[in-house]
């Protein structure tokens, strides 16, 4: 019995313990304490049935925490209410659990922090692990964003979207330590599918298993950033690939387009040219098109440009950039790489030391730096 | 969720406000400027916002590599040095904003007369991980 596995029934017991009445903040933590005997335990002694017996755990767990004079009253009227099932089903229970960690009253961190412990079942050392900050931050953090939906009722009808937001922050943060945020967003993305029939749920999953698929051709092997035009593309996933249009395309056949499924599509067409230079740019340019109506994002314009640039050449490309605001993050990239192909390398070369210099992350700065470097050899700056 | 560095200057900022040094403050002005700073990180830990908070000494070295099988060269310190950092702290936070916001009350720590230092802060970002999606 694997990790993840254990942890995929996460949900389904917290669930379970709020139903029965337990607050959500004590539940949660008695949950997480379930999950670490489990982990200790079942390798040496694995359970007939894993669910019940971290049900049991768990609610043992609950009781003992409200031990205190004044929970025992209510402890008392807890247990005799016990057991109260069959009222929800815990595709229910995981729905709500979603929404709940995703309440629009949290920060973006706080929301990704809680889903990742509450429904994702991670402990907070690996949470604050994966994120490099002290685990006494990610706990207090943890601790207040319990404290703040504290309050919300748990049969409350939730925002998809707002679910769709943290689960794709997760996913594109990337990944550093010992858990894989990339893989761990999959998984929950899968988990909230199952739970509900949504076009953009599936979206977002297809986004991310087309990404994903990529993901081993899309860095060399000393960590440095490769193009999609230069990825080796017998190293993508090809099976995840097809997972990825599958769904996709299920999804757009429900005809109720979305931000998700339209990246998904964008993402999908990258994934089906054998070689770059047999990417459909033109259906891209419409994807860009059709996105750019479901959002105001500068940022799928600036794409747009690049995809133009592809379809109907470098200069097209630059008109269609000249209209977007220069200090769009990556604007500057941009500028250098249609100037290259447009036959204009000093332009290009000095654009992607600007581009450098503007930055976010030191892979980028790496490769903007690199491709100032190789048109410098080429044809040398005046001095 | 990005990290930013507070940091803070012995020399290079430029001038504070309220920029009598510590050396001519009280015994009480200084208790309540290392109160203050300690209530500051305290504050951060409980919202899960901090990460990192450390103080230098004044001292410091030059060092570079002198070649294979040499010892590294060591060099000063030296007085003239322009800029000169004391310290910094790491926050986690959501926004920019946020990350100014917290620069600012930092700034706001009690020196001469108990009054705000007003000190100059650098805010830097940390290098964050490469999205996986651009659009």
């Amino acid at each position: 019995m694997d990790d993840a596995l254990i942890r995929s029934l996460t949900p389904a017991v917290l669930g379970i313990l709020v139903r029965r009445g337990a607050d959500f903040a004590a539940a949660e933590d008695a949950v997480q304490d379930a999950l670490i005997e489990a982990v200790r335990v079942w390798p040496d002694d694995p359970p007939r049935d894993p669910k019940g017996w971290l049900v049991t755990a768990a609610w043992r767990k609950f009781l003992d925490a409200t031990r205190a004079e004044t929970a025992r009253k209510r402890r008392e009227d807890l247990v005799e209410a016990e057991p109260a099932p069959g009222a929800a089903s815990d595709t229910d229970d995981t729905l709500q659990l979603y929404f709940l960690c995703a309440h629009p009253s949290l920060t973006p961190s706080s929301a990704v922090a809680l889903t990742l412990r509450a429904v994702g079942g991670l402990t907070t050392r690996q949470i604050a692990q994966a994120y490099l900050v002290p685990e006494a931050t990610m706990a207090q953090r943890i601790s207040r964003a319990k404290k703040t939906v504290g309050d919300v009722r748990f049969d409350q009808p939730g925002d998809v979207a707002t679910v769709l937001r943290v689960l794709y922050l997760v996913f594109n943060e990337g990944y550093s330590g010992d858990v894989d945020l990339a893989a761990e967003a999959i998984r929950l993305t899968r988990q909230l599918a199952a739970a509900i029939d949504h076009p953009e749920v599936a979206g977002l999953l297809a986004l991310m298993l087309l990404h994903h698929a990529r993901r081993a051709s899309r860095t060399a092997a000393d960590g440095s950033l490769v193009a999609l035009a230069d990825q080796d593309r017998s190293r993508w996933d090809t099976r995840m690939i097809a997972e990825g249009v599958e769904i996709l395309q299920a999804a757009l056949a429900k005809d109720r387009l979305g931000e998700f499924q339209a990246q998904a599509a964008i993402a999908a067409l990258h994934a089906d040219a054998p070689e770059a230079g047999e990417t459909d740019w033109v259906q891209i340019v419409e994807w860009y098109d059709e996105l750019a109506k479901l959002t105001d994002s500068p940022i799928v314009r600036l794409n747009r440009a690049v995809a133009v640039g592809e379809a109907d050449g470098p200069r097209a490309g630059l008109k269609a950039l000249g209209e977007l605001d220069d200090s769009l993050p990556r604007y500057t990239a941009v500028a250098a790489y249609l100037h290259e192909r447009d036959g204009d390398e000093q332009t290009a070369a000095r654009l992607y030391v600007e581009a450098a210099e503007k930055a976010s992350n030191l892979a980028e700065r790496e490769y903007l730096t690199r491709q100032a470097a190789r048109l410098n050899r080429k044809s040398p700056p005046h001095r | 969720m990005a990290k930013y560095l507070l940091l803070k200057h012995y020399r290079g900022a430029p001038a504070a406000v309220n920029d009598v040094p510590m050396d001519q403050w009280t015994q009480d002005e200084i208790t309540a400027h290392v109160q203050y700073m300690r209530d500051f990180a305290a504050k951060l830990e409980g919202t899960g916002e901090f990460v990192d908070g450390q103080a230098l000494s004044t001292e410091g070295t030059w060092v570079r590599y002198d070649g294979e099988g040499k010892p590294p060269v060591t060099d000063g310190p030296f007085a003239e040095t322009k800029d000169l950092i004391a310290g910094w702290m790491v926050v986690d936070v959501d926004s920019y904003e946020r990350a100014i916001e917290l620069a600012g009350e930092l700034s706001a720590a009690p020196g001469k007369d108990g009054k705000p230092i007003h000190e100059w802060l650098e805010v830097r970002p940390f290098y964050g991980n490469p999205p996986t999606i651009t659009e």
